[in-house]
């Protein structure tokens, strides 16, 4: 039930759709991909109408859902090189194998996606995604049950395709990860977009940042990633701002 | 729209056939349990059995092979469902396809799936000593009875495999489906069954279909039964159809 979800993306950016489970952000994607029709308002998607030109919008959209909905039984290669064919796209092979290389799939190429870990799975997910580099890219809760390494990977692919000028619209219950990626924020609630801004609008919503004096230790994230990253802690998370208000 | 229509069909077509081929271990349940059933009746229930003919593998096949199509198509159900549970049918909603091609893609793997264990229960029941002299045309008809009925089924199975809840109950509804042919002329004739039994026996689809087939393959003259089966799997065929595809549209708006 969704009422009152009013918002616009621009060509380039990041819109991080912000709620907790159930407050219907997986709704506003199905509708934005044509998987549900909405009951009443309008949606344009690459200035084609989700209702009455849904073939325009098929053609604009990749959809990451909240799965990653990728084929088992088949290899990683398999998936990229069969979603190129139906995207009707030139030589599927090269492009398979460009994404497998962007996306460090490479070595697993040639295995069956039922032996990847969850982060591989999700990284799949999202190369067969961007196969034919679709303008606009819904990505429906991209780090939902990941590890924090794989976590990272997703972050950086995202920010990646948004500086190709991609727009990528993303759901997500992480407040981190609105923040870490996204240039505008909505937050959903109950079905209705109640903030809708850049992150600084909905900060001055509250009081005045006010200077206290913290001592700064590392979080458990950080000494996580220092400790199991192989390149002995240069993969690093981006410390958080510990200014508290 | 049809080239691509056809274009988007055989390349997800392809996907599917790729999936039967890396689980073969399917295709061997899906024929193992009619194979052990036809083992059963040939030597254990056959010899006690008088069914006016000499030979009881030549009147058993007809029924056993519409079994083997019950049970393999419970197979076309599952992997519609994962299919839908795991997301990727609707990936391949969300893409630039045409987007029934993703259903019919299923409903063709269905028909090749089945073919294949329907050849592989004639060659074991060749093995046993199933014999006939039927001409080319007359298995050219069992051929499309087979084929009408493969596919009436497969339309029935595609409307559990788009709304279960769980793997079991996308399978589950092939078990009545399985069992209909022992409630037939496919086993035993009609004669001792009781009554109301014999009534329902003597009237359901599966009888027509079986004699039609065991009429064709022993080069004896097929009647109406041929017109009654072919009825019952164009009825049956059409309202299947039309069950799937709303199911399909409140799945997909």
């Amino acid at each position: 039930m969704l009422r009152g979800v009013d918002f616009e993306v621009a060509r380039g950016s990041i819109f991080a759709l912000l709620g907790s489970n159930g407050a219907g952000k997986t709704t506003v994607v199905r509708i934005l991909s044509t998987l549900l029709k909405a009951d009443a308002g309008s949606v344009d998607v690459n200035g084609f109408d989700v209702a009455t030109q849904s073939a325009g919008v098929r053609e604009s959209i990749s959809l990451t859902g909240q799965f990653a909905a990728v084929d088992e039984i088949l290899t990683g290669r398999e998936n990229l090189v069969l979603v190129a064919r139906l995207r009707n796209l030139k030589d599927p092979g090269r492009i398979a194998d460009g994404l497998l290389e962007r996306f460090s799939l490479t070595d697993a190429a040639n295995r069956r996606v039922s032996e990847y870990s969850g982060g591989m799975r999700r990284r799949l997910d999202i190369a067969m995604s961007l196969s034919g580099n679709p303008p606009v890219i819904f990505l429906d809760e991209p780090t939902t049950g990941l590890d924090p390494q794989s976590r990272l990977e997703v972050w950086q692919a995202v920010k990646e395709l948004a500086g190709r000028g991609t727009m990528v619209l993303l759901t997500t219950q992480y407040l981190d990860e609105a923040e870490q990626l996204a240039d505008r924020i909505a937050i959903l609630h109950k079905g209705t977009i109640i903030v809708n801004g850049t992150l600084a609008e909905p900060q001055q919503l509250l009081p005045p940042a006010k200077v206290e004096y913290v001592e700064k230790k590392p979080t458990l994230e950080n000494v996580f990633l220092a400790l199991v990253s192989e390149d002995g802690g240069g993969r690093s998370a981006e410390p958080t701002s510990q200014e508290s208000r | 729209m049809i080239t691509r229509f056809l274009g988007d069909t055989t390349i997800l077509l392809g996907r599917s056939l790729r999936h039967i081929v890396r689980s073969v271990d399917t295709i061997i349940t899906t024929a193992v349990m009619p194979v052990a059933m036809m083992l059963l009746f040939v030597y254990v229930f056959g010899g006690a059995i008088d069914t006016g003919s000499d030979s009881y593998v030549n009147y058993l096949l007809p029924g056993i092979l519409l079994i083997t199509v019950a049970s393999g198509i419970a197979y076309t159900a599952v992997r519609l469902f994962t299919d839908m549970k795991s997301g990727i049918f609707e990936r391949f909603q969300s893409m630039p396809i045409v987007r029934s091609s993703v259903l019919w893609a299923h409903v063709l793997t269905s028909l090749v799936a089945n073919l294949i264990s329907l050849v592989v229960m004639l060659a074991v029941a060749l093995l046993i000593g199933f014999r006939s002299g039927a001409g080319v045309l007359a298995w050219l008809a069992i051929a499309g009875v087979l084929f009408l009925f493969t596919l009436a089924l497969t339309w029935i199975a595609v409307i559990p495999g788009l709304s279960a809840k769980s793997a079991e109950g996308a399978s589950a509804f092939s078990y009545p489906l399985i069992f209909l042919p022992f409630l037939s002329t496919a086993f035993v004739p009609t004669a001792t069954m009781p009554g109301p039994v014999r009534v329902f026996a003597e009237n359901q689809p599966v009888t027509p279909i079986v004699s039609a087939i065991r009429a064709l393959m022993t080069e004896q003259p097929v009647g109406n039964d041929i017109w009654i089966a072919l009825g019952w799997c164009v009825g049956v065929l059409v309202v299947a159809y039309f069950l799937a595809i709303s199911a399909y549209r409140r799945k997909i708006s």
